[in-house]
């Protein structure tokens, strides 16, 4: 037999480009989600702010006083913050669009829009929970006198880029493994926690290079997120300390900045190519 | 509107050439079922499969009014699924000439913790309108739907029949050039039957091509003039609607 064929005259259209097409129906999914997350709470989005605080909090006290971190790194503290809200967007971004295929079935199952819509709304109402974060961020910088050049603040939108695409790239790839095999849940889990410690958010990049030696260093700085973490840490902490007495990674924004684009781009292709790929089966298979 | 969002006029709506489907009844999800199934070249079982279209062929003009007739599971609602996009074919072409929506299960897109309005605007989203097509027929959907004094309430506070009238005015007001019912024109009490009855010929009118699958022949009697009899995954019989429900009767009498 022949392998089947569909024509459809006003095409639908597939892919990311039709997400980007129906933007209004992206814009009133992650409407949505933002207003259904905290329904029913009195504290409302302040629970965005209360997370990541006590999260910090007990990172702090942890590491940066009994651990004893803070006596070897000046502001320990906004260097550790403004590490965990990156790996924050990241786990929430990633995690939640890995569901979001299953999450919908009811949807997925009975009507037909670009299903992409569903992985890209969870990466932006991440983004959407990332902003109180950054406020805090700011304050507490500009309290310990923050004093910043236009490379580091450039670094910001760039490090927010870089963990977008990635939690869109493997969220898309999850998502649609995760229709046939469940299993695909338990390694976001496992990914998330891993992705915490790979980065240099709790650690000095420096603890790692002493370690690792310059070439295993070099592997160390593929990782899309160690890239993200240091361009955060250029933007906000790096102008909180005293010149030269800390310095961000060698080639962080010549060479890996670059690379790190470049991985998280191959990410997206092929979580969108393996979504495509698997998408005409959601249907039956949820 | 651009031009490459409508139909092409003087084309048929819906043409099914040799339409396939099949189903995988059961599905490896243990290590070594998967390592069976991996080993086996991806392969499953013939026993597994249950074909829910055989060789399905049927041209669908625009504007004509289509009522698919059949048992359960004899393959009308996989051919409405295929044709709204939601699952795609194994086996045959399947050409759609303009824009799908379907009144399939009311209310899939609603969530209860959205006003009336929230999702009036969600579902129609959902369904293909954009913001400017909502907002002008915002009224007359609250209107169709006789919910206006609770439209800014969180849905999961109406009752069922307000639930379904709004969600079935959103639907009906929608604008494709095809239009899919599945089993849903029973919604609500008699009144309200009556007038999404009224609303779907008026539809027909205008000049849609609707699609309607229902056990209910009286209601099909009064929208459709075109029958589709089709059992296994085939098409048994097509002709005018009163024709084919006859057929259909004298066949299941004996």
């Amino acid at each position: 037999m022949a392998g089947p064929t569909v024509v459809r005259h006003p095409s639908p259209g597939t892919g990311l480009p039709a997400v980007f097409r129906q933007r209004y129906l992206l814009k009133l999914l992650v409407d949505k989600e933002l207003q259904i997350r905290y329904r029913g709470t009195v504290l409302g989005l302040l629970w965005s702010y209360v997370k990541p605080g006590i999260q910090f909090v007990v990172f702090y006290v942890a590491l940066g006083i009994f651990l004893g971190l803070e006596r070897g790194m000046e502001n320990y503290a906004v260097y550790l913050f403004s590490g965990i809200i990156l790996i924050n967007f990241f786990s929430e971004s990633f995690g939640n669009a890995a569901r979001s295929i299953v999450a919908n079935a009811s949807l997925i199952k009975k009507i037909y829009l670009p299903r992409q819509m569903f992985p890209v709304a969870s990466v932006w109402v991440a983004g959407v929970h990332l902003l109180p974060q950054l406020v805090v961020m700011l304050v507490a910088a500009l309290v310990v006198g923050w004093s910043p050049t236009w490379i580091s603040l450039l670094a910001i939108p760039t490090a927010l880029l870089v963990v977008g695409l990635l939690g869109t790239g493997l969220g898309l790839l999850f998502g649609a493994a995760n229709v046939f095999f469940r299993d695909a849940e338990n390694f976001v889990d496992l990914i998330v926690m891993v992705s915490t410690w790979s980065a240099p958010v709790l650690y000095a990049w420096t603890m790692v290079r002493d370690v690792l030696g310059p070439v295993w260093f070099a592997g160390f700085m593929l990782n899309p997120l160690t890239v993200a973490v240091e361009l955060s840490h250029a933007a906000f902490w790096l102008p909180t300390t005293t010149p030269g007495a800390h310095e961000v990674p060698p080639h962080l924004f010549s060479l890996w900045t670059p690379v790190a684009l470049l991985v998280v781009t191959l990410i997206m292709l092929l979580g969108d190519l393996t979504f495509r790929r698997l998408e005409g089966r959601f249907a039956q298979e949820l | 509107m651009s031009a490459d969002r409508t139909a092409a006029p003087n084309e048929p709506a819906v043409v099914a050439h040799h339409l396939a489907k099949e189903f995988s009844l059961r599905h490896a999800r243990s290590l070594k079922e998967t390592a069976m199934w991996l080993a086996k070249g991806r392969r499953q079982d013939i026993s597994n499969r249950f074909r829910a279209l055989e060789d399905l062929s049927v041209t669908i003009r625009p504007g004509e009014s289509v009522a698919l007739v059949g048992l359960n599971g004899s393959g009308k609602s996989t051919f409405l699924k295929l044709v709204s996009g939601v699952m795609s074919p194994d086996g045959g072409s399947l050409r759609v000439n303009g824009r799908v929506a379907g009144l399939i299960e009311v209310g899939a897109g609603f969530h209860p913790d959205l006003t009336g309005r929230d999702n009036v605007y969600l579902n129609g989203a959902i369904l293909g309108m954009t913001k400017e097509e909502i907002d002008r027929k915002f009224d007359q959907i609250v209107a169709f739907s006789e919910i206006e004094q609770f439209i800014d309430t969180e849905v999961k506070f109406y009752s069922s029949g307000m639930y379904l009238r709004l969600a079935f005015a959103v639907a009906v007001f929608t604008d494709p050039d095809i239009f899919i019912i599945d089993e849903i024109l029973s919604v609500g009490d008699e009144p309200f039957q009556r007038k999404s009855l009224g609303r779907v010929k008026q539809l027909s009118e205008e000049g849609k091509t609707l699609l309607v699958v229902s056990h209910d022949f009286d209601v099909v009697r009064k929208v459709c003039a075109r029958g589709v009899w089709i059992e296994h995954g085939r098409v048994r019989g097509d002709g005018p609607i009163d024709e084919v429900i006859a057929q259909f009767r004298a066949e299941e009498r004996d």
